[in-house]
């Protein structure tokens, strides 16, 4: 094991860091799309599930297939690695979050908008800091599993630690593999730790209360 | 001055095929501490929510001061109406002094009006200041949030303040208590009408100054206490205060 990391480490923490990269800007985007969808769609529940439904669509086409498609778009590489990527945490994203904001109280809602706030106000200052665990908790199933499913990218040259693991693959070797499992739980880990972090820097001082 | 404040004509309310209110007509005049009492399912919270437009008449008129409400801007209604509700009322992520200070936040008070506010009214409701006022609601008690949630209802001074059965899940005890105090805020309070629900007969008959029974979406007596324990209008008012009677013999029996 170590003798394989002395050799390699340079190209590994590469990987890693491409790994990273890639992991980030698809969760980054997905994030940016869900928070836009939720803000346009907030009031038309029916366009909302209509889309929830679509990135379910999407979600239920293999990789591979999703990779075949894209290429004549755009192309072998770590655009088409992020776009489906992107894609498939959208859905995980879109879940948790209109479910964290339908579970929020309806009577808070109501008591929301009977003190005189308007539907943007009651979003901003009670469904989403109320729907916050939830929103965080999709974040974490998004993020480990679109860190899994990153190594598959190395198959369109798009890099990651996926080129450890077919490398082991091609050449019969268990040492590269493992190597490449390790180092992605400790990507996974280490990223879910500091979302951790952020969550309870938001929302820690009044959820402490709660389960007091 | 006594002009009738809140005015409902020929006011129907129906969801869907369930015709809710048939056809209300009252009028509540200024400074009045008006009670609706009913079972439920008798439209009182119904009304209650049509006063601040949370639900829209499907016909009829609402008038407050004198204007339709249609034409009313709502937000603007409401943050110039309290609004007390059942139990869960208060926002569990905001401390209590971020509870009472939503409304004047939201109509832009600067921050040491706000805190004065705060602690005038939390005097008011008999919390002390210093120890509840950055506390979470979850660490109150039911009658301490109840207080609360009076507190914020008076945070902007306003006209009006409706009540949605605040007192509903109270024990007994808590209970009276609050009642003692609501009451004398809206005796010290002047010039602020107040439409409290509930389904309480005591309750009801102890706060209002008038009292609108309800029964199945209409109104069956709407008088002052002492005229409907005296002259209830109806066989359905007659067996509400029944229940009352019936526990009145129990006590005397005891006594004898």
């Amino acid at each position: 094991m170590s003798d394989y990391w002395n050799a390699n480490w340079p190209t590994m923490l590469e990987d890693m860091q491409q790994h990273l990269t890639i992991v980030l800007s698809a969760l980054g985007a997905a994030l940016i799309i869900a928070v836009i969808v939720i803000l346009l769609c907030l009031h038309h529940e029916r366009w909302l599930s209509g889309l929830t439904y679509f990135f379910s669509l999407l979600y239920s086409i293999p990789s591979f297939a999703f990779f075949a498609l894209l290429l004549p778009l755009s192309g072998l590489g770590m655009r088409t690695a992020i776009i489906v990527l992107t894609l498939y945490a959208e859905y995980v994203l879109l879940r948790s979050f209109i479910t964290g904001i339908q579970g929020v109280d309806p009577q808070l809602v109501e008591v929301a908008s009977g003190m005189g706030m308007t539907s943007r106000q009651t979003f901003w200052k009670v469904q989403f800091p109320l729907a916050l665990p939830a929103i965080f908790s999709g974040l974490q199933v998004a993020l480990a599993s679109t860190m899994a499913m990153a190594t598959i990218v190395a198959t369109i040259n798009a890099g990651g630690l996926g080129q450890l693991l077919f490398e082991g693959l091609q050449g019969q070797q268990v040492v590269p593999i493992l190597w490449g499992t390790i180092l992605t739980m400790v990507l996974t880990l280490g990223c879910a730790g500091i979302l951790w972090l952020i969550e309870r820097a938001c929302t820690h001082r009044w959820r402490r209360v709660l389960k007091a | 001055m006594t002009e009738a404040t809140i005015q409902f004509k020929h006011v129907q309310k129906r969801f869907g095929d369930n015709l809710v209110l048939p056809d209300l007509s009252f009028q509540i005049k200024r400074g009045e501490f008006v009670t609706i009492l009913g079972t439920s399912g008798s439209g009182k919270t119904t009304t209650l929510k049509m006063i601040n437009g949370l639900w829209q008449p499907s016909a009829g008129e609402i008038l407050i001061d004198g204007k339709n409400i249609n034409q009313l801007d709502l937000v603007k209604l409401r943050r110039h109406m309290g609004y007390v509700v059942q139990q869960i009322g208060l926002f569990p992520h905001m401390t209590i002094a971020q509870n009472i200070a939503v409304v004047p936040k939201l109509l832009q008070w600067d921050q040491a009006r706000i805190n004065a506010r705060v602690e005038e009214l939390l005097k008011l409701v008999q919390l002390d200041p210093n120890e509840y006022a950055n506390r979470y609601p979850t660490q109150l008690s039911g009658g301490q949030q109840q207080r609360v949630g009076v507190a914020r209802a008076l945070a902007t001074n306003p006209s009006y303040v409706l009540f949605d059965e605040p007192f509903g899940a109270l024990d007994a005890l808590t209970r009276e208590e609050l009642q003692g105090e609501i009451k004398q805020i809206h005796e010290s309070l002047t010039d602020k009408t107040f439409m409290f629900v509930t389904h309480d007969i005591n309750e009801a008959l102890f706060l209002g100054q008038r009292v609108m029974v309800m029964h199945q979406g209409r109104i069956e007596q709407f008088a002052s206490p002492a005229e409907i324990v005296r002259h209830p209008a109806t066989p359905f008012v007659k067996k509400l205060l029944g229940t009352v009677r019936q526990n009145q013999e129990l006590w005397r029996e005891q006594d004898e």
